[in-house]
């Protein structure tokens, strides 16, 4: 019994995962009610109550910043500090260093979310942060990658797992896509206000570049990163294929750097551009499916767990999602295809069905088999993690369908002529026709919410019936 | 190359890794702040006001860009809605772009002179008065909040930095009477920056009150000021499609 205690304690460090986890649940839950209340503004515009504050341009992105940076951020420190350590069988690189990246990032979030709510902001879609946020976000990500780095070197075996590849490659690529996007040049050093150095096309070209890899790296190579620990691990199976994850690892952070551009089709940007970002994006689905069918095979000889362990369901949606919305992508990404969806309601589906479908999923799944193992005792009530799959499932299901069909009409509506030839529909009908749709989001929306509720319900109880000290169980702190 | 070695080698995987992601952007971002026809050669577009700047500044600072795209596309319904297709040349001097990526409510790039002043204090301070459809939230602070004016010169000079003709110079003034004519010039000049918008705001009146400078007087002064720059008569639209 002791043994085990001082060997765990020693080998690894879990406080940090255990913080990260926490805070990835309280962000989730903020950013998803922020998420349900913009939502609802869009729906009954009342609720903006003429109050500054919390009107939809400035709570925006707030729900941006809390889901993306807070909950996915958090979900993904504490999974790479777990992941490296436990493939590396060694302790992190600096314990010091470690609780810095805590305390920065969750600063950094709550900064961001109060600079969004007084109007300070840069103007940037998910790059709203000004200036001395940047900073400080460069300084914590230099810190993360030293922690990550400093930890795969001291590795006690000669191989890095695979899972570790996609998390180098984020950090990696996030930093670059940080600094490159957020130069700018601030009015005075006593004020929060900068201008960004680019202007025009070529700001707009950096702008997306950054928008399209926050998406490939921070939302799909590091979430890729954790599915291929935790996936492997919940059904008891290998990787299906270590071929495959070579392939389509370095096709996927290779490609998705070009296809970036395809968010500014028909603008006035060189059309040159846009073909070779489309061009990009439709091999990028190759890659995409590479991991999908990598993590979905892995289930094979396993598929009976689907009846009996919700975890490894919300796994297998979210790999579907995955390759829903990776398919869905490159459509959109055709130009013919764009002319339509853009400016619609159709992107905002297609990025929750990877957000909540994906992102979202494969996190609550591998929270659901991290935490019993970080707080050494079972799930308090499986029976709600049914329930929040459940919720989660149907929820996602009527935000995305409500947003395909408001966003398409809206394309055809925009577009519509009469027999005289003139447009058919004022722009005013077309923001009346929407409504429906925008009452059905916000409850699939609210449904998603409630399912995150529940998450943080199960896990807090999880948490007082558990302990950080392993208590004679090595079954439990082995894996 | 057997991946063997990568996947043992954690400086070959990083720097590997740096090439791949690299690639991308270096061929397809970094050419345009080179290849000269990304911006076309047109007349007309200058620099904002000190007080459309400030405007643009409080549209940035409500995020009106989240629903109001600035860019529209080559297409006949658009040009019938909304006019002559966006020109890189026309948002050359903005820092961010503000092209937007979602019309919840319509694009706004050629939305000067459409309406009229009062029109524009009225729809923003409350919109569903104007059009009963919008779900825009109402704005009536913009109307009660007095205009920092305190701060337009650092404005100016930190956009002077990124590339923005502002003059702070004598030689640098008559750069611009010269590519601008003398009337625009003198509005550029940051030494007068603060004057200049006291002035621009009482003359042009835009909020309807000519004794206060309210945000609202710099909010409509730079809606009022967009998509209006070039003249399109002057231009067959054949010169256009050759930049792209």
């Amino acid at each position: 019994m002791a043994m085990s205690n001082v060997v765990t304690s020693e080998q690894y460090n879990y406080d940090i995962v255990r913080k990260f986890t926490i805070m990835t649940l309280i962000w989730g839950a903020v950013g998803m009610l922020v998420g349900v209340y913009i939502a609802s503004e869009l729906a009954w515009p009342v609720l903006n109550f003429d109050i500054s504050y919390i009107t939809f341009g400035r709570l925006r992105p707030v729900h941006t910043g809390a889901v993306i940076f807070g909950f996915g951020g958090s979900a993904l420190f504490a999974t790479s500090y777990y992941i490296v350590q436990r493939t590396c069988s060694t302790r992190l690189f600096s314990d010091g260093l470690a609780n810095f990246t805590f305390w920065g990032w969750q600063a950094i979030i709550v900064l961001a979310a109060l600079g969004d709510v007084t109007g300070n902001g840069q103007g940037r879609e998910y790059a709203e942060m000004e200036w001395p946020i940047d900073l400080l976000i460069t300084v914590v990500w230099v810190v993360y990658l030293v922690v990550f780095l400093g930890t795969l070197m001291r590795r006690k075996q000669p191989h890095i797992y695979v899972a570790n590849w996609f998390y180098l490659a984020f950090i990696l690529a996030v930093a670059l896509l940080h600094v490159f996007n957020n130069l700018a040049v601030p009015i005075s050093l006593t004020s929060m206000k900068s201008y960004s150095l680019f202007s025009g096309a070529q700001d707009a070209m950096t702008e997306w570049w950054y928008g399209h890899n926050a998406v490939g790296f921070f939302l799909t190579a590091a979430f890729l990163g954790m599915m291929y620990y935790f996936v492997p691990k919940q059904a008891g199976r290998p990787v299906y294929s270590y071929r495959l994850s070579i392939v389509h690892f370095w096709a996927l952070i290779f490609l998705y750097m070009w296809a970036g551009t395809h968010h500014l089709h028909w603008t006035a940007i060189p059309d040159w551009t846009s073909t070779l970002a489309a061009t990009f994006s439709i091999m990028l689905l190759l890659p995409s499916w590479g991991g999908m069918i990598n993590g979905i095979m892995t289930l094979s000889g396993a598929w009976d767990k689907l009846r009996t362990d919700p975890v490894i369901r919300f796994m297998i949606v979210s790999l579907s999602f995955y390759g829903m919305s990776t398919f869905e992508g490159p459509m959109m990404s055709l130009k013919d295809v764009n002319a339509l969806s853009h400016y619609t309601d159709w992107t905002i589906g297609h990025v929750h069905s990877g957000a909540l479908g994906w992102v979202a999923m494969i996190t609550f799944g591998s929270l659901y088999h991290l935490v019993p193992r970080l707080w050494n005792t079972q799930m308090f009530s499986v029976k709600l993690i049914n329930v929040h799959f459940w919720l989660s499932t149907i929820g996602i299901l009527l935000y995305v369908t409500s947003m395909w069909i408001s966003g398409v009409m809206q394309g055809l509506m925009w577009r519509a002529f009469d027999d005289f030839g003139n447009l058919q529909y004022s722009f005013a009908e077309s923001v009346a026709a929407m409504h429906p749709f925008y009452v059905m989001r916000t409850l699939g929306g609210a449904l998603f919410f409630i399912g995150m509720v529940l998450m943080c319900y199960n896990v807090f109880k999880t948490i007082s019936q558990g302990s950080t000290q392993p208590q004679g169980n090595l079954a439990a702190a082995g894996a | 190359m057997n991946h063997d070695k990568i996947e043992q080698n954690v400086g070959l995987m990083l720097v590997l890794v740096l090439l791949a992601i690299s690639v991308g952007g270096l061929v397809e971002v970094v050419p345009l702040f080179f290849i000269k026809d990304t911006v076309e050669k047109v007349d007309g577009v200058r620099p904002y006001t000190p007080l459309e700047l400030r405007g643009r500044d409080i549209y940035i600072r409500e995020g009106c860009f989240l629903c109001h795209s600035q860019m529209i596309r080559p297409f006949r319904d658009e040009a019938l809605r909304y006019g002559h297709y966006s020109l890189a040349a026309e948002s050359k001097y903005d820092h961010p772009f503000q092209w937007g990526s979602k019309r919840t409510g319509p694009d706004l790039a050629r939305v000067g002179g459409k309406y009229s002043n009062d029109w524009q204090v009225q729809h923003l301070n409350a919109p569903r008065s104007m059009v009963k459809e919008s779900v825009m939230p109402n704005y009536p602070w913009l109307l009660k909040t007095p205009l920092d004016t305190s701060d337009v010169g650092l404005r100016m000079a930190a956009l002077r930095v990124t590339g923005v003709p502002y003059s702070s110079t004598q030689a640098e003034y008559e750069q611009n009477v010269k590519e601008f004519g003398e009337a625009t010039a003198k509005k550029l000049h940051i030494p007068d920056a603060e004057k200049n918008l006291i002035d621009e705001a009482k003359t042009g009146n835009f909020d309807g009150n000519p004794n206060n400078v309210t945000e609202m007087d710099a909010v409509v002064a730079y809606l009022q000021v967009l998509g209006t720059m070039v003249d399109f008569k002057k231009y067959d639209d054949d010169y256009f499609v050759q930049f792209r």
